[in-house]
């Protein structure tokens, strides 16, 4: 849910102050340099265990800030309960914010909080912090024996959590939501009008006229946020072109944007605007969940955490429930894989004065007990294997069963958290897309030519992925 | 005696000045040092690179794009808002029927004052999410809804207001809607500021001109704008520096912040964009210290121009 854009207005306020004074120059920066005296980590705590693989001190304190979002706080709560049941000595001063970059930013160099929760609208740049150093490689929380439950904390996770928080083959960021992206339609209505919900872009085509003889839309986007529509866009392009094709655009290689499949799997998304199958308008996030929500249009794409987020205004006898990514049909070259991942993202910072008590603390937050307590207050899955079993939602469970069904590799994209300026250009050109502004052969050169640019600036740190 | 005046004076000004300067010079050096390195923001190192941030501004093309966007609000945001306020505080003040009671504003002008000022009462960010709803691009806005409703906008394609870059006389249209906002919500100010100014127009030099046959076409042009014009002159610096923000409003009102596309980028947006999201505080230093000698100078250049010798009344 990091990715939904949810503008609060005070975070607005601190951040144009802050970029204010930059203007009228800079007067902002003070807080963020102060001054640099190193810290003193200490990590020497108690004698090494199985029951405390990485030693915390019995008398320690450690410092949790929880950015309390759309899936609030209460679950963290539970996790310290779980924690102080180990460690009943340990101080556990946990505290909850939705400014997390203004508040643990300034820090970050000096006294930063010993674990952060770096989600929500107002987020620390994950490349920065890695590329700076300012957080920990947490590779033997993976190795670490799970909290309760056997093997080791790599062992109980889904796949694609591990993968999803390493970064230059490090992992650094323990993200505790799992959440599937897909097209999401009211089954109710489609059971009502004998449509069946289409698996490829000509089944949609075929679909999309009786739709429009109800009067209804065949599809809702957000215009506002590129960052949608990217992720459709996307899934399209790995189904059609491959897992190979979308790795060798997040490492920049060249013409990665000209391969195979890529651009037929664009021109299927500029045929359905060019055949005006949208909902008239320019809606954001919200405003076309709503429209779809409201029957104006069969089908909207976006995450799993759609249903929280509308929750308290989704009709009676509406039943959301959500269905793969369409691909283009036989050329696709991994037509059943699913765009799954973990977000909400956990860090350690690197100065962080208690690193011992921290991963440990993380250790309980992806116990199995710690995750169905999550699930169960977010009615959002955890990244731990088995956290939604004991919870009944039907929408969570037409996740689960499109992850049942899923392909042998999760749909994941890295290039817009390598790069910021990519992260613009993507999401700009993705909406351009769908206002009909560009063609896709046009999408592909702009995209072909960002990348270029990226490779070559001496600036920007280039990262690699493999998997 | 006078030892001792000195020693109060100091005694008030230690404080304050002391916390300016912590507080306000401080900073501002700063920044300026930062923008010699390649400070990333979340670590204390930071190498230095001299010029080079500097070097690399001017041929970043973001940026250009960006001063273009300013320098079009800093032409039209200081221009629609003084006419408009100008125009607002001649009607409330000297436009009315001149009768026995001599000069006055329009019937009810004192309402209107208290409704044109309105808008100044509220934060810029209230004022964003309210034009949020009146802009919304379907036909639930207020706008696109009316006009739909008597016919003069086709419902399939309604007007996208903040979300269209196509060129309105060469400028994105996002950009002349924002500034339909940014002239709204400052005309009120300027025009309680231009009131204040032509109520200490002395009256007797308005009646002799009506005694003369003047229209009010003429008192405007021959009396009051001469006679304003040290006010005019600097609304227009203040409106500049306003002009050269912008930041709220194109950080709420418009897609991914500078959107869409980039059609609406502003010095501000890239300054956030380079930093906050790029993570180059170094470079982002750079622009703003760029940004900032450009504000003094522009404003240093504003108050030469319109230097005048000074009517004494």
């Amino acid at each position: 849910m990091s990715v939904t854009p949810d503008l609060d207005r005070r975070t607005l306020l601190r951040r144009a102050a802050a970029a204010g004074l930059l203007v009228t120059p800079a007067a902002g920066l003070l807080s963020a340099c102060a001054g640099s005296e190193p810290t003193k980590s200490d990590d020497s705590g108690a004698a090494k265990s199985n029951d405390n693989p990485f030693g915390v001190a019995a008398d320690s304190a450690v410092k949790v800030v929880i950015f309390n979002g759309g899936l609030g706080d209460q679950w963290a709560k539970e996790d310290e309960a779980i924690f102080k049941a180990k460690h009943p000595g340990v101080t556990v001063n946990l505290s909850s914010t939705q400014k997390i970059k203004t508040e643990e930013q300034p820090k970050m160099a000096t006294q930063p909080s010993d674990v952060v929760m770096n989600s929500g609208a107002d987020i620390m740049d994950i490349s920065t912090l890695i590329n700076e150093g300012a957080i920990e490689p947490l590779d033997d929380l993976l190795s670490a024996p799970a909290w309760d439950s056997p093997g080791t904390v790599a062992d109980s996770l889904l796949p694609g959590t591990v993968n999803d928080g390493t970064f230059q083959n490090k992992f650094y960021v323990v993200n505790v939501a799992y959440t599937v992206w897909g097209n999401w339609y009211n089954e109710a209505l489609f059971n009502r009008e004998g449509w069946t919900p289409p698996k490829t872009f000509d089944d949609f085509f075929a679909l999309a006229p009786k739709i429009k003889a109800k009067g209804m839309a065949p599809y809702v986007y957000d215009a506002v946020h590129g960052y949608y529509p990217r992720w459709a866009l996307m899934a399209t392009i790995w189904k059609s072109a491959g897992k190979q094709a979308v790795i060798d655009i997040d490492n920049l290689k060249e013409n990665a944007w000209k391969a195979d499949g890529i651009l037929p799997a664009l021109q299927a998304w500029e045929k359905l605007v060019k055949d005006k199958l949208l909902l008239p308008g320019k809606l954001d996030h919200t405003q076309s969940q709503q429209a779809w929500l409201d029957g104006k249009a069969a089908f909207i794409q976006v995450g799993t955490w759609l249903k929280n987020e509308m929750a308290a205004t989704i009709p009676p006898g509406f039943e959301m429930k959500i269905s793969d990514y369409w691909g283009l049909g036989a050329s696709d070259k991994a037509p059943k894989d699913v765009y799954a991942g973990a977000g909400e993202g956990i860090v350690v910072p690197s100065k962080a004065p208690n690193k011992a008590a921290a991963k440990e603390f993380l250790r309980a937050v992806l116990s199995k007990a710690g995750s169905a307590k999550f699930a169960e207050l977010t009615k959002s899955l955890a990244s731990t294997k088995g956290s939604g079993d004991n919870v009944q939602d039907k929408a969570l469970a037409s996740a689960n069963e499109l992850m049942k069904n899923a392909g042998p590799d999760l749909v994941s994209i890295k290039f817009w958290n390598f790069y910021a300026d990519l992260d613009k250009e993507s999401s700009n050109l993705s909406a351009e897309l769908m206002a009909g502004r560009l063609t896709a052969q046009q999408f592909v050169d702009k995209m072909q030519a960002a990348a270029d640019k990226v490779a070559k600036d001496s600036s920007i740190k280039k990262q690699t992925r493999t998997a | 005696m006078r030892h001792g005046v000195a020693r109060f004076v100091t005694g008030f000004l230690a404080l304050p000045v002391a916390l300016y300067l912590f507080y306000v010079v401080w900073p501002f050096a700063q920044a300026a040092g930062y923008s010699l390195t390649d400070w990333g923001g979340y670590s204390d190192r930071q190498q230095f690179v001299g010029l080079d941030n500097y070097v690399r501004l001017f041929g970043d093309e973001l940026i250009r794009m960006a001063f273009w966007h300013n320098v079009f609000f800093l032409i039209t945001v200081p221009l629609f808002t003084i006419a408009l306020a100008l125009f607002l505080a001649f009607l409330l003040n000297v436009g009315g029927r001149e009768d026995r009671a001599g000069i006055r504003g329009v019937f009810g002008s004192s309402l209107y004052k208290v409704i044109f000022f309105f808008p100044q009462v509220l934060s810029l960010v209230v004022i964003a999410v309210m034009w949020q709803q009146i802009y919304r691009a379907d036909g639930q806005g207020l706008i696109n809804g009316v006009l739909i409703k008597i016919g003069l906008v086709d419902a399939d394609n309604p007007i996208a207001f903040t979300n269209d870059p196509a060129p309105f006389l060469g400028v994105p249209a996002v950009l002349w809607w924002l500034l339909l906002i940014a002239v709204w919500s400052g005309a009120g100010f300027y025009m309680v500021l231009f009131s204040a100014a032509m109520q200490s127009i002395p009256k007797d030099i308005y009646e002799a001109a009506l005694l003369d046959g003047a229209s009010r076409f003429h008192t405007f042009f021959r009396i009051t704008l001469p006679l304003l014009r040290d006010t005019v002159s600097v609304a227009w610096v203040y409106l500049g520096f306003i002009a050269l923000d912008m930041f709220a409003l194109v950080y709420v009102m418009t897609p991914s912040q500078g959107g869409p596309n980039h059609a609406s980028e502003i010095f501000a947006s890239v300054i956030n964009f380079t930093a906050f999201q790029k993570g180059q505080f170094g470079y982002a230093c750079a622009m703003a210290v760029a940004l900032a000698i450009f504000t003094i100078l522009l404003a240093a250049l504003q108050l030469r121009i319109t230097r005048r010798e000074r009517i004494e009344y």
